[in-house]
């Protein structure tokens, strides 16, 4: 897993990977993840590229006893976080001591165990 | 337009039995609701069959002709997926047929079985019901989902685990003497609250169980009851089905399910009933906070107030609203692709007074099933009505 490159995706990983993170946003100001052919929420075509916001809310978060095979043997801890136009589901990659409702926290990217690559989430706090 | 009658319902007994196979357990399913029904196999038009993850449980794609055979008929068949509410949209599509006059008679069902995998393969494919880049790459499970929705919940309008505790408590209770279902015993609040942790804030009592099972109805159209002197009571008078972003971090509200309320506005202006007009549901409770958000979704509660319906006793079997009477998810199990159509099996058998718990509903003639995949991404609402 994780050779194949998933088109949109992956270049979203990219990028915030090199810390210049994007989301798609429309005319009326929708905003969505690659890939996307079309507005998700009123499917108008022009979509422009908008630079993803530093850092996020934590808006919920949940530590998983009981994994996927992908993670056999850790319990990740995955939130979503609130980054205005968008929100992401990222695996937090720190420590979940300092995790509340409302922390704030920067996307990243991080790899599980089988090296299938995903939107992690680092806690500013923490930095 | 067409009324549609259900002829005859069945189900397997639900809980665990790995060795059986799908076509083992939907022949025995279907078998009983044809037999229940007095409908000769010759007379069937056509199967809608739900299943989810049989292509992975069991190698198997193509179920349709499969499961045809496994019931001794020779209808065109097809098999839908929409992850847990396989079984409603396969549903939907039988009462549309008959409604539509195209057929008379339609075999529908679903099944599902799991115990033949290890826990974590049937985790990794129940988790395929999400959004596989954007969350179950990030490690997100199906309990997993239901507990990043559960916390938002609790965020946003307070609760406590004790609440959504009282839920699963209640189903329990109800499914006592179902013979049906998996888990025919009490749990008591302590159990839910010191039971290990599948991803917090929900604990194992808080969620359905991994279930085989099969379930089936034949539906018919009101002319063909007539003719053929059926004894067919229990009337399909709504259907509606709603759809939502597949991920959570899509949607506009974590604690909201827009799927059920499209749904349920749906199958109530068809059937011509308000939310008033229930007598007793079955609701999607796959997890206990899966009931709490159905019940506002369905628009029996205000957003935020339906968390102690159950603590409260409104929802119990001797309640003002009984909820899933048959021990819902939770207790009578989860045959994933089964459950929709489980649920209708379990409401004509409340209305029609052959059920266990028939006696917590004497007076019911309005009843309503609410089916949900992944969460609640997608969402069928059924109406059931006794008419002469």
């Amino acid at each position: 897993m994780g050779e194949q490159r998933e088109d949109g995706y992956d270049d979203l990983l990219d990028a915030i990977e090199s810390n210049t993170g994007y989301y798609l946003s429309c005319p009326a100001g929708h905003g969505s993840l690659p890939p996307r052919q079309v507005c998700p929420t009123c499917g108008d075509d022009d979509l422009s590229t908008e630079p993803l916001p530093d850092t996020g809310t934590v808006v919920t978060f949940t530590e998983i006893a009981v994994p996927a095979p992908a993670f056999t043997g850790q319990t990740p801890v995955v939130v979503i976080a609130d980054f205005g136009p968008v929100r992401l589901t990222g695996r937090l990659v720190d420590d979940s001591d300092a995790l509340e409702v409302g922390s704030e926290v920067v996307p990243t990217v991080a790899t599980s165990p089988d090296g299938g690559r995903h939107i992690g989430a680092r806690l500013v706090s923490e930095r | 337009m067409h009324a549609v009658r259900i002829a005859g319902a069945g189900s397997t007994a639900f809980g665990a039995s790995p060795g059986r196979t799908g076509r083992d357990l939907f022949g025995e399913a279907a078998r009983i609701a044809i037999k229940d029904s007095g409908v000769p196999r010759a007379d069937i038009d056509r199967l809608c069959y739900g299943n989810f993850v049989g292509t992975v449980t069991e190698s198997q794609g193509h179920q349709a002709p499969l499961m045809t055979e496994a019931a001794g008929v020779t209808a065109p068949a097809t098999r839908y997926e929409s992850a847990c509410a396989s079984g409603g949209v396969a549903l939907k599509s039988a009462v549309e047929a008959v409604r539509s006059g195209a057929i008379d008679v339609a075999l529908v069902g679903g099944m599902e079985r799991m115990h033949n995998v290890t826990t974590e393969q049937a985790t990794e494919g129940l988790a395929m019901a999400a959004d596989h880049l954007y969350e179950s790459r990030a490690g997100v499970t199906f309990p997993g989902a239901y507990a990043l929705m559960a916390r938002a919940y609790f965020e946003e309008f307070g609760g406590t685990r004790a609440d959504l505790a009282a839920v699963a408590v209640k189903n329990h209770r109800n499914a006592i003497g179902n013979e049906n279902a998996q888990f025919q015993r009490a749990i008591s609040t302590t159990d839910v609250l010191e039971a290990p942790t599948i991803a917090d804030p929900l604990g194992l009592y808080d969620a359905c169980p991994i279930t085989d099972g099969a379930s089936a109805c034949v539906l018919v159209s009101e002319a063909y009851a007539k003719e053929h002197d059926l004894n067919a009571s229990v009337t399909v008078t709504g259907t509606g089905q709603g759809t939502d972003s597949l991920a959570l971090q899509h949607r506009e509200s974590l604690t909201r399910t827009p799927a059920t309320t499209r749904a349920a506005t749906a199958a109530y202006d068809d059937a011509g009933i308000s939310p008033a007009d229930i007598d007793l549901l079955e609701v999607h409770d796959c997890f206990t906070i899966a009931e709490v958000v159905a019940l506002e979704g369905l628009g029996l509660y205000d957003h935020g107030a339906a968390i102690d319906a159950a603590s409260s006793g409104e929802t119990t079997r001797d309640g003002d609203l009984p909820v899933n009477l048959s021990g819902g998810l939770k207790a009578k199990g989860h045959p994933v692709g089964a459950t929709g159509v489980s649920q209708v099996v379990e409401l004509t058998k409340l209305l029609r007074g052959d059920h266990v718990n028939s006696t917590a509903v004497p007076d019911a003639s309005v009843a309503v099933a609410h089916n949900a995949g992944g969460t609640v991404a997608s969402a069928t609402v059924h109406v059931l009505e006794v008419r002469p």
